[in-house]
């Protein structure tokens, strides 16, 4: 969301090149030599992106080979695309496309309206001390690492959790959720429901507190009810919020996170917990099989930016800005 | 509820209307603490009552503060609350300088090689560094089973990176040229026009980059071959998912093992929300509102 920012600031300045105290063009020397300072405060902060992003990107070759350690990547033997043809004909990498794409399917029906509903509901209250209360506590989920909320999932829904303690104090037979296979996707999007549809609702909020309060006024004298009232003037004014929001996760779709799949992976096996970033560590670093873990992680990265530039491009096409311009 | 003045277009909602929203937040908000709520009751709960209700507590008879002592009694997790409190402090530290350097300089509209420099920043974005070849550049330049493992990999983040960069351009330029027609460097006028206007924002930065550092954890799992180098998170993980082990008394604990995992959650969660009301502060003020939604 703030990469819309970027597109505007970034371009060529306008107003301050043309202000009256600015120094003429100078030569590239001289330039470089009045900015001296300004590159030694910006170099720290390169040097950071030049060796641990572009550093790893180049060291995305190992995909390309049959990587040793004891070799290194300058010394092991190159493969083409051996890992890539490989990769197409495991079933234990489709596996995990397939438990990838129906989390993030399901993360897109009911992780992704949750806030707009939450939003919604905050923003009809009227009184200002309820309101802020409520927010306060929904957005504290956010900041929790997911080792906490995983132990506090457990805690509650586990086996000798607070819920089953519960049910078996009402006589009714306990419920497996955790560790269970089957009911392991709905609990990660449980999860991150609970974890993230708090600090969500903020973009929805900013948009619905700039919605011009002299519409409502006229809906409401051509008597619209409250349904209608959402239906033409609320949910139109918050479009192009929803489509930028909306935009921006399908060009994630496959960025379903990896911690919280990492840490509750075990408790439920490969087959139903491996979703494609646990297969590249599980891979690479329990199986030690380098090279074709990277492979696995370069295709996932170039499918994510092939997403985002198709989403952009949708995102242009409903009229809309979308993340950057082309 | 009368005293809250609803819009005249709007009118009062009935009280099913009202009564059914107060219902509905009353949920969400007991959503939210109750888990909370049953780790604290239950690490703060006699061990006995503890194991007698199969595993936690809501109510404790009688306060107990064993799991406490003994987890903080110079053990593992003792170090490794103060390993994380050392990476949070020095990394934050870090973070910052780096962030501001880097969104300043690029803050200005005619820096030399600025553009170039913003797009292969911005890059990057699009692109996060693979899982293994980010392993091997961190292997590469000699940070394994260093604390710096932890910090170096993560110092600067493109969205915080882009949140200061907008701030520092909505400064007037008015305020800067009156510093620069008074002889002031480009650095003394980051230090004495600039960051001082920036305060609000740099806290929620700085924040944002505490709270990473603090709940990092996997990392530690690949880079650090030492187990006594591991920051609280990892610790943690150990705690939960080795919950089975425990519960069989492998550790010769005197505390139920519930009420020590549950100890080490509390331990885990607290620094989070002690400063949570400092970043609530700046949500209000509405900086990171604005930030958002440009």
């Amino acid at each position: 969301m703030v990469m819309t920012r970027v597109r505007e600031s970034g371009g060529i300045p306008t107003t301050s090149a043309s202000e009256p105290g600015a120094t003429p063009p100078a030569r590239p020397g001289r330039r470089l030599r009045a900015d001296l300072v300004l590159l030694l405060l910006l170099l720290p902060g390169l040097l950071y992106f030049l060796v641990f992003h572009y550093g790893a990107l180049f060291g995305n070759v190992l995909a390309f080979q049959d990587y040793v350690p004891f070799l290194g990547v300058r010394d092991s033997a190159w493969v083409g695309f051996a890992h890539f043809e490989r990769m197409f004909t495991d079933p234990l990498f489709w596996s995990a496309v397939a438990n990838t794409v129906l989390i993030a399917l399901l993360q897109l029906i009911f992780f992704f309206p949750a806030p707009l509903a939450l939003a919604l509901l905050l923003h009809s209250i009227v009184g200002d001390t309820i309101r802020k209360f409520v927010q306060s506590v929904v957005y504290l989920p956010h900041f929790l690492s997911w080792v906490i909320v995983i132990a506090l999932f457990q805690h509650m829904l586990g086996g000798a959790g607070v819920v089953n303690g519960w049910l078996a104090d009402l006589g009714v037979g306990g419920i497996e959720i955790i560790g269970n296979p089957d009911a392991y996707k709905p609990l990660v999007v449980a999860q991150v429901i609970w974890k993230e549809c708090g600090w969500a609702t903020i973009i929805f909020l900013a948009a619905l507190a700039n919605i011009d309060e002299q519409m409502y006024e006229a809906a409401a004298l051509d008597g619209a009810s409250w349904w209608r009232r959402l239906w033409h003037v609320t949910l139109p004014a918050i479009r192009p919020v929803i489509i930028l929001l909306l935009v921006l996760r399908l060009g994630e779709f496959l960025s379903i996170g990896f911690e919280q799949f990492f840490l509750q992976r075990q408790s439920v096996g490969a087959e139903a917990g491996e979703v494609l970033d646990t297969f590249v560590y599980y891979t690479g670093f329990a199986s030690g099989d380098f090279g074709y873990a990277a492979a696995v992680g370069l295709f996932k990265g170039v499918i994510g930016v092939a997403l985002i530039y198709a989403a952009n491009r949708v995102a242009h096409r409903f009229g809309e800005q979308g993340i950057y311009r082309s | 509820m009368s005293r809250f003045a609803y819009p005249a277009w709007q009118g009062r909602p009935s009280f099913a209307v009202r009564t059914a929203k107060v219902v509905a937040l009353a949920v969400i908000v007991a959503l939210v603490i109750f888990p909370l709520w049953a780790v604290v009751s239950t690490s703060l709960a006699d061990p006995q009552e503890v194991i007698d209700n199969g595993g936690w507590v809501i109510w404790p008879s009688r306060f107990d503060v064993g799991a406490y002592r003994e987890i903080l009694d110079g053990g593992i997790v003792t170090r490794a609350l103060l390993v994380s409190a050392g990476i949070t402090t020095v990394g934050t530290a870090l973070s910052l300088t780096c962030t501001i350097g880097l969104a300043y300089a690029l803050s200005r509209p005619r820096l030399y090689g600025g553009k170039p420099i913003l797009l292969l920043v911005l890059f990057t974005f699009l692109f996060p560094p693979g899982m293994v070849p980010l392993f091997l550049v961190v292997n590469g330049v000699g940070l394994f089973d260093q604390y710096a493992a932890l910090i170096l990999p993560f110092l600067i983040n493109v969205f915080n990176l882009v949140v200061m960069r907008g701030f520092f351009q909505s400064i007037p330029e008015e305020l800067l040229e009156a510093a620069r027609l008074d002889g002031a460097g480009e650095f003394a006028m980051l230090r004495r026009i600039v960051l001082p206007l920036s305060k609000a924002v740099i806290a929620v930065v700085g924040l944002f980059y505490a709270v990473a550092y603090w709940n990092r954890f996997f990392e530690a799992i690949i880079y650090f071959n030492d187990q006594t180098k591991w920051p609280i998170g990892t610790v943690l993980r150990q705690y939960v998912t080795g919950g089975a082990a425990l519960a069989e008394g492998g550790e010769g604990t005197v505390s139920s093992p519930q009420s020590i995992q549950m100890a080490v959650v509390v331990l885990a969660t607290l620094p989070i929300v002690c400063v949570y009301p400092f970043l609530q502060r700046y949500f209000v003020k509405g900086v990171l509102t604005g930030a958002l939604k440009s």
